[in-house]
Formats: structure tokens, C-alpha cells, sequence
């Protein structure tokens, strides 16, 4: 015979005290908003904190020509070490390059390139595809079918070496590589902003709106693209850290920003040679400002994903 | 700490169908999972005990519930088109708790598993057994479910609201097929639903709960034609009731956020009957006669409706 | 289940049109290969010459229906610097990077999973954060620094590694006794460049493998397994493994095309002379075929990929392998 019986009464708690969603949702994301504002700072007032000019040699001083040439005057010296190695100075904190350079300020100089590019190629990126993206979702049929079928094939190609290809094309320069990003990634805006509005337009809102005879236009203005915003600007914020990257890797392959100007990618690769000599810090500085940036970059993504996105708050 | 289940005692004799009733978040399913010990991690066992065969299972680990789970006591969940397992073979699925607990194989397993589908009436099982849960209906589905939960011979099965999420028309079907089930098993069955309607039709014992109590436990006559609580009395008379064109009851007010529960008596802000004693003083489980017993200062009073 | 494979066959056919007709245009918009082939003070006869050897100086539409026919023929153009088949050099490089390609994803999978799953089963806790930091910084350090950093550290300083090169096993497709064999030698050249690549597909698995199999823990199915009484491990690597495997698998896929990109970088980084080596001498040599044969050729293989893998889901899970 089975039975259950409580003797004693149960009793069952349930904790309040812990949100289950502990570490996203919780907080804002103050590291990376601090790191991004930093950055953002350095690359705006670069020509005023920089300590050397990027783009021209570090005049350097008699004990230096002499210690490295053996003559009282020279007009650069190449590949000092940061302050803290033997033949560091303070004067230039992280060292000079192959040219003589400070490299602290290319790399405050360098935040701006990393960050107009990215941001820019980013931005017309996303309202050219969330555009056409809203448009195949609401005008639907074949232009839908047109447009998502361009969208996949285009979303085939591997951006890197589709940005290269076009880069071969276009020639090297800062707003071609802006042109670059925006051909290139267009397409994951599209696909993002399409499901959304298909999603939406089979909501009672929408429908009542259509009823009333409500123009087709504003009926996109107004209901619909704030709702895609949303999850743009989640993907937004993803992509610009990729962005960053193509950007380093295009010009760390000599087809994106060219010499002199500084780009985080170009400082790594023209230290590739340095590297096999030991003088390894030369390309992992610019290495861990990239690497700032897209974390501080994709932290924030996170949060914003997290944050737009109800269903995932829990986790 | 809020309290999800607050003093809950009930006992249950085997082949006895117990019924849970109660609103949405008034802690019947939270009662269900905590007798076999998979609560939450944000919930806990405070106190209490549970008693079955001599044993406190409160007391057991993990590891020892696993062996009261499935062969002592199995459960059959709402909706029986996400209780499967998308990628495995209905065979596969029921002969798992008869080979984990009965350490049934080969060719017996298989006469086992057809057995059990021929006991839920699955027509031909062993075309059935091969197939794969999106290729059947979801009250073959709820069935399935039945076997799965007969598989490992247990004496006590929890149903929590099992027809909710079928037709209507299946509704009845599948409480028959449980009601034969049982009376071939001897199983108890604690069945947990908000449709008084079912617990007419199928259960023995009923307990009511509000608010995380139970706030009235009778024999299903006697809650019937004798509710004693208001809140029970409510619920009864909120059933529409064919060939009159009264205006449809409803209670008044919300239940209460399980946080921030009135003082005295939970119900008190929603009772017609509330008096200055519900307001302030919590009141304890009172008996009244037939074994069966309620949570109101009103209830000891001469309160019986015809 | 053949109508399925029928589907994506076809959708995999118009991709591809569509690819190579979106590469034509654009290049043809954006730039003129011929003036970034020529170098500056070239006269004009040779300008064009090497417009009418290329087919420039024709009409749009005839381009566009030679280039076309030329595809469907194999016929991927010739490159300027070798004065060979672009064909024929990028498949005798093909093996190269099909190895460092597999090799990264080994790895990515290797460390990805079974960190993911870990994350997963102790959510929220300390190893969550561990793995969820891991799976970050993944994602964000660029492999071509991962690449440099490695070869400081275990090339130059360490001296474990050796740095360039692969080796010297080849995988000659006229010889078909190196076929096997080249799969299995020169590890520890393969080592540095292969966990470079694979480094960020290992954090975008972790995330995906983690939160793949936090939706399935969450799910009513893995709850009535528990109440059977189901042995806790098997509810793990039976239900819930194969469960998660499912959008793993289809990211996965998808993965691996990225991994196309990065390993140009890290091939140029470790001389690995691999496709995306070809890429590299194709800009800076300024040979446009190589380059246009090399991209054209990767997105092939990436459609074919992704087929393949559709197929491969599509056996997996029962709901379509079952269907017509």
C-alpha cells in the first residue's frame, strides 16, 4: 500500500533575493563603456594630447644619436624600446617605430582611422541594408523574394576577401575602405530588419493601421521602423567590432589604409620584420588596442542584446 | 524568501485519485515538483516531510531521488507536444524508465514497451514504436506520455493538468483511459487542474489551494454539495451553468502577489463574508466532520449550502 | 527527405548564378581592373592591349555571357604573374589550406563544445564567467594578432615552434600515394597557424554550443526525462547533447566560411601557401584573374559547403530525414 502522507507540514521557499539573470542583464556594462569613451576621447583630441606628431619622426636628442649611430646629429632613431627598457626614454613611453615615430601618439592618431572607418562603414552599412531589408519585408512578394535572394548569395561571400577584391578594384584609401564596409555588410542588416518587419506586420497593430487605409509609407515610418531599430542597432553594435577587424586586416594586407597615416593594422604589419628580431612590442601594442576595442565593442553588443531582447533576460 | 507552498499536508492512499485545484500560481505545480525533489535551484525545501512507504523523501539526495523518480512515483506534463524528445524513437522513449528501473532488455523490453502502448490504446504499436513524436497527434501524444509514465511500474502518478492542452473532444478519452489505467494498476493518482469539472469526474479526495495553502480538503461529495470555504464556494459558482441566462460570476479582485500577502487571512480582500478576525488573524485548518478540513474562521460556524 | 536535398540543390545553383553575377558587377562598378593592372605612365597602346587580351573593349552583356560561359567551362582565367590556369594553381594550393582549415576547425570544436558545455550546465556561476570570458576575448582579439602573438612567445622566444613554412609533405593530385599521408604529417607546423584560426570559431562554439544547450535544459522534454528517474549524466550526453547539436551544427557550418576570411591573414603571417597566400601575391602582384579566380573560386566552395551541410542536418533530424 502506497501512500504519502506529511506528517509535518511542507513548507517550500523560494528565494526572491536572486535574479536568475545574475551577470548580463544586470548592470550597465561600465568597462567597456569606459574603454570605448577613452578611446573615443584619445581619437578626438589627438592633435592636442598626442605628445610627437604621427607622421613625423621624433626629433631625437644628442645622447641618443650617439648612443645608436655614434654621431652627435641624426634625423631620426629607429626602434627605441618603451620607458621601461634599457634604451627607453620617457619622451617616448612605448617606443618608436621602424621610422622613428612615437608610437603612442600613432596610436592616439590611430584610434581616429579605427574608429571613423568602422563607425562610418558601419552606419551606411545599416541604412542601406535595414532600407532594403524593411522594403522586401513589407512590399513582400517577388520584390522580397529579388531582394533576399541577393541578400543570401551575398551574405556567401566571406567579407574579408570580398572587401579584398574589391579593394584590388577600388585602390587603397580611407573612404574607399568606408565604401568597402558598407558594400560588404549591408547584407546582414538586410536579413535582420527583414524578419523583423514580416514578424511585425502580421500584428493586430499593423493590420488595423492597413484596415483604416492608412498610407502604405507611413505606415513604415511610423509603426514599423522603430520596432526594426531595435534589432538593428543590436547587430549594429556586433558588427562594428567586426568592421574594426576588417579594417585592420585590410590595411595589416596593404589594401586598406595606406602609409603613413596610422592604422592599427598597418603599425602591426610594418613591424612584422622587427618581430624575428625580438622587438615583439611594436606590433602587439597596436594589437591590444584593436583588441580593446572590438571586446569593449562586443561587450556592449551584448548588453544591448540582452537588454532589447525580453526572452533572453533570464539567462 | 516567499513562501510558494505555505503548510501543506495532505495523504494519499493507494488507488486514491487526489485532486489539486486552484488558479494559476497558487503553487499546485510547485507542490508537484517539490515531492520528487526537482524544484528550481532559486527554490528550497524549507521544512516538512515526505512520507511514502516509511521512507522521508525530503531527506534523500539527488542520486537516491533518481531511483524514487520514474519507479515510485512518475509524472505526466501539460503540454504533450513539447514532453517529448524530437529526436528520439517513441521506443526509445517509453522503454527508458522500464531499462533504467527494471533493467528490462532485448526482447523483453520490446514486449514491455508494446504492452504498455496497447495499455494507453495505441493502435498498432509496433508500427508506432519505430516512429517519431512530430509524426503523431497530440493525444496520442498525451498517451504516449501515460505509457511513458506507467513504464517504470510506479504507485503514484502526478498529472499535472494533462488535458489542458488537448481538444475537447479528446479530454474525455484521455480521462477515461487514466481512470482504467488506475483501476488495473491500483496506482494513486494526484491529479492537478483548474477545471472542477474534471475533478467531479475523477478524483476521490480534493484539496483547494489559495495562495500557497490549502485552504479546503474534503471527499469530492462533500466539496460539492458542501463547500465550506468561500473561495471554494466561488469557484463553484463562477461554472456557467446550462439553461439559465444568469449573468456569469466571476471573483472579484486578483490573487495575491505571493510577496506581499494581506495579513490574516489571504482571501480576506476578496471574500464577501470577511470579517474583522480574517482580517487580522491568519486562520489555522479547521475540521469539519467528514475528515475533511478548511482554512476560514466561518467555516466551523453553520455555514453548509444546499 | 529528396525533396529537401532537391530544394537546397536548387537554391544552391541560383546562389551561386547570383554570386557570380554580383561579382561581376560590382567589380566592373567600382573600378577599372585595367588601369590597376597597368602601371602609371603606361602608354596607351598597351592600356589597350591589355583591355581587348582581357575582352574589355566589348559590350557589357557579351562580357558578361563570355565570363559566364567561361565559368561553367572551368575556365577561371589566367594569371598574369605565373602565366598559368588560375584553375590549376589554386587547386595544387587547395590541399593546403583545406588542412589548415580542418585543423582549425578540430581545434575550434575541441575547445569550443565541451567549454560551451560546461558554461551551460553550471550557468551563472564561476565557470560560466570563465568561459563566457573566453568566448569574448575570442571573438575579439583579430587572428592576425593571435598569429603574431603566438610566434613571438612560441616561435622566437620559446623556440618550440617552427614558425614558416608547412613542411614538407605535398599533396600532389597526380600522385595519388601522397593523398593519404599529407593529411597526417608536419603537425608542428600546423600547430601555431591552426590554433591562430581556430581561436575565434572556439569562442563563437562556446556561445553557441552554451546557449544552444541552455534552451534545451530549459525544455519540457529534458524536465520529464528527469522525472523517469533518468540517470543524471544520461539525461546530459543522451537528450540534451544531441538536442544542442542542432544548432551547433548549422552555425558551425556557417563558421567555417568565416574562417575562409581570417585564414588569408594568417596564411600571409606563417607563409602557409595556402589559397589565401594566392590572394595575397594576387593584390600585391597586381594580378587581378588571380584575385577575381581566387574569390570566385572560394565562394564556390562555400556554396557547396553549405549544401553539404544542409544535407548532413537534414539527416540528422528525424522530422526531415523522415519526410518525402
Amino acid at each position: 500500500m502506497a501512500t504519502i502522507t506529511r506528517r509535518m507540514p511542507l513548507i517550500i521557499g523560494v528565494s526572491q533575493a536572486v535574479r536568475r539573470s545574475s551577470d548580463v542583464a544586470r548592470e550597465a556594462p561600465f568597462i567597456p563603456l569606459l574603454v570605448l569613451t577613452l578611446l573615443v576621447f584619445f581619437a578626438i583630441f589627438a592633435p592636442v594630447i598626442a605628445p610627437h606628431s604621427a607622421l613625423d619622426p621624433v626629433k631625437p636628442t644628442r645622447e641618443q644619436c650617439l648612443a645608436k649611430y655614434g654621431m652627435a646629429a641624426c634625423p631620426y632613431v629607429d626602434n627605441v624600446p618603451p620607458f621601461w627598457a634599457h634604451e627607453g626614454s620617457v619622451r617616448t613611453p612605448l617606443g618608436t617605430d621602424f621610422l622613428g615615430r612615437d608610437v603612442l601618439s600613432r596610436l592616439m592618431y590611430g584610434a581616429r582611422i579605427s574608429l571613423v572607418v568602422a563607425l562610418t562603414g558601419t552606419l551606411v552599412a545599416g541604412v542601406i541594408g535595414t532600407l532594403l531589408g524593411v522594403l522586401a519585408g513589407y512590399l513582400g512578394r517577388w520584390w522580397d523574394q529579388i531582394i533576399m535572394r541577393i541578400t543570401d548569395a551575398w551574405l556567401t561571400m566571406p567579407s574579408l576577401v570580398f572587401a579584398i577584391l574589391l579593394s584590388s578594384v577600388r585602390g587603397p584609401g580611407l573612404w574607399n575602405i568606408v565604401v568597402i564596409l558598407a558594400l560588404v555588410f549591408w547584407s546582414r542588416y538586410a536579413r535582420v530588419a527583414r524578419g523583423e518587419v514580416l514578424t511585425i506586420r502580421e500584428r493586430d497593430f499593423v493590420k488595423l493601421a492597413e484596415i483604416n487605409g492608412v498610407r502604405k509609407l507611413r505606415i513604415i515610418f511610423r509603426h514599423i521602423v522603430p520596432n526594426v531599430i531595435n534589432s538593428v542597432m543590436v547587430v549594429f553594435s556586433l558588427q562594428v567590432g567586426v568592421a574594426v577587424i576588417i579594417e585592420a586586416s585590410l590595411s595589416f594586407l596593404g589594401v586598406g589604409v595606406p602609409p603613413p597615416e596610422p592604422s592599427w593594422g598597418l603599425m602591426m604589419a610594418q613591424e612584422r620584420e622587427s618581430l624575428m628580431e625580438g622587438k615583439w612590442w611594436l606590433a602587439v601594442f597596436p594589437g591590444i588596442c584593436i583588441t580593446m576595442l572590438v571586446l569593449s565593442a562586443n561587450m556592449l553588443g551584448d548588453w544591448l542584446r540582452v537588454r532589447l531582447d525580453p526572452q533572453l533576460r533570464n539567462r | 524568501m516567499v513562501k510558494a507552498v505555505d503548510g501543506i499536508s495532505f495523504s494519499l492512499e493507494a488507488g486514491e485519485t487526489f485532486g489539486l485545484v486552484g488558479e494559476s500560481g497558487c503553487g499546485k505545480t510547485t507542490t508537484c515538483h517539490s515531492i520528487v525533489h526537482l524544484l528550481p535551484p532559486s527554490a528550497r525545501i524549507v521544512s516538512g516531510r515526505i512520507e511514502l512507504a516509511g521512507e522521508d523523501l525530503v531527506s534523500k539526495s539527488q542520486r537516491e531521488m533518481q531511483k524514487v523518480r520514474g519507479r515510485q512515483i512518475a509524472t505526466i506534463l501539460q503540454d504533450p507536444m513539447a514532453s517529448l524528445d524530437p529526436l528520439f524513437s517513441i521506443y526509445n522513449q517509453v522503454a527508458e524508465p522500464a531499462y533504467y528501473h527494471q533493467a528490462l532488455r532485448g526482447s523483453k523490453l520490446r514486449h514491455r514497451v508494446k504492452e504498455l502502448l496497447a495499455a494507453v490504446r495505441i493502435p498498432s504499436p509496433e508500427a508506432r514504436m519505430k516512429e517519431y513524436p512530430h509524426q503523431m497527434s497530440g493525444g496520442m501524444r498525451q498517451r504516449i506520455v501515460g505509457a511513458v509514465a506507467q513504464a517504470g511500474g510506479p504507485k503514484i502518478i502526478i498529472a499535472d493538468e494533462p488535458t489542458t492542452n488537448l481538444d475537447v473532444t479528446i479530454q474525455l478519452q484521455y480521462l477515461n483511459l487514466l481512470k482504467d489505467l488506475q483501476r488495473a494498476s491500483g496506482v494513486a493518482l494526484i491529479f492537478v487542474t483548474h477545471n472542477l469539472g474534471i475533478v467531479a469526474k475523477m478524483c476521490d479526495k480534493v484539496a483547494v489551494m489559495y495562495a500557497g495553502k490549502i485552504v479546503e480538503m474534503q471527499p469530492v461529495r462533500g466539496l460539492f454539495y458542501h463547500p465550506r470555504h468561500p473561495y471554494t464556494r466561488a469557484l463553484l459558482d463562477s461554472i456557467p451553468k446550462l439553461g439559465t441566462k444568469e449573468p456569469l460570476y466571476g471573483i472579484p479582485g486578483q490573487p495575491p502577489d505571493l510577496a506581499d500577502l494581506p495579513t490574516g487571512c489571504s482571501f480576506h480582500p476578496r471574500c464577501q463574508h470577511a470579517s474583522d478576525r480574517c482580517r487580522n488573524q491568519e486562520p489555522c485548518e479547521q475540521s469539519i466532520g467528514n475528515g475533511g478540513t478548511a482554512r476560514c474562521w466561518l467555516a466551523s460556524e453553520e455555514f453548509a449550502r444546499e | 527527405m529528396r525533396k529537401y536535398i532537391l530544394i537546397r540543390a536548387v537554391y544552391s545553383v541560383v546562389t551561386l548564378w547570383l554570386l557570380v553575377t554580383i561579382i561581376f558587377g560590382l567589380v566592373r562598378l567600382t573600378g577599372d581592373p585595367v588601369t590597376m593592372k597597368a602601371e602609371a605612365g603606361a602608354d596607351a597602346a598597351y592600356i589597350a592591349q591589355l583591355r581587348h587580351n582581357w575582352g574589355l573593349d566589348q559590350p557589357l552583356y557579351r562580357q558578361y555571357t563570355s565570363y559566364i560561359g567561361n565559368l561553367l567551362l572551368g575556365d577561371f582565367g589566367h594569371s598574369f604573374g605565373k602565366s598559368l590556369p588560375v584553375k590549376t594553381i589554386y587547386l595544387e594550393r587547395l590541399p593546403n589550406s583545406l588542412k589548415l582549415g580542418f585543423a582549425a576547425f578540430v581545434i575550434s570544436l575541441v575547445l569550443g563544445i565541451p567549454l560551451g558545455m560546461l558554461s551551460a550546465l553550471r550557468v551563472n556561476t564561476w565557470w560560466d564567467s570563465v568561459g563566457k570570458t573566453i568566448a569574448l576575448l575570442g571573438l575579439s582579439m583579430p587572428g592576425f594578432f593571435v598569429g603574431l602573438v603566438l610566434i613571438i612567445v612560441f616561435g622566437v622566444q620559446l623556440h618550440w615552434l617552427p614558425v614558416l613554412g608547412k613542411g614538407a609533405s605535398a599533396f600532389i593530385w597526380s600522385n595519388p600515394s601522397t593523398w593519404v599521408p599529407f593529411w597526417f604529417k608536419d603537425w608542428s607546423h600546423l600547430a601555431m597557424p591552426a590554433f591562430a584560426l581556430g581561436w575565434y570559431f572556439a569562442g563563437a562554439m562556446l556561445r553557441i554550443t552554451r546557449s544552444g544547450m541552455l534552451d534545451v535544459l530549459d525544455s519540457d522534454y529534458i524536465k520529464l526525462v528527469r522525472l523517469k528517474g533518468v540517470p543524471e549524466q544520461v539525461v546530459i550526453a543522451k537528450h540534451a547533447l544531441k538536442n544542442s547539436m542542432i544548432p551547433v551544427l548549422t552555425l558551425a557550418g556557417l563558421n567555417l566560411l568565416i574562417m575562409v576570411n581570417v585564414a588569408v591573414v594568417i596564411e600571409v603571417i606563417f607563409n602557409w601557401p595556402g589559397v589565401g597566400q594566392l590572394l595575397y601575391d594576387g593584390l600585391s602582384n597586381r594580378d587581378f584573374p588571380m584575385v577575381q579566380g581566387v574569390v570566385l573560386m572560394s565562394g564556390v566552395m562555400i556554396v557547396v559547403l553549405n549544401f553539404v551541410i544542409d544535407v548532413l542536418y537534414g539527416y540528422v533530424d528525424p522530422r526531415i530525414r523522415l519526410s518525402r
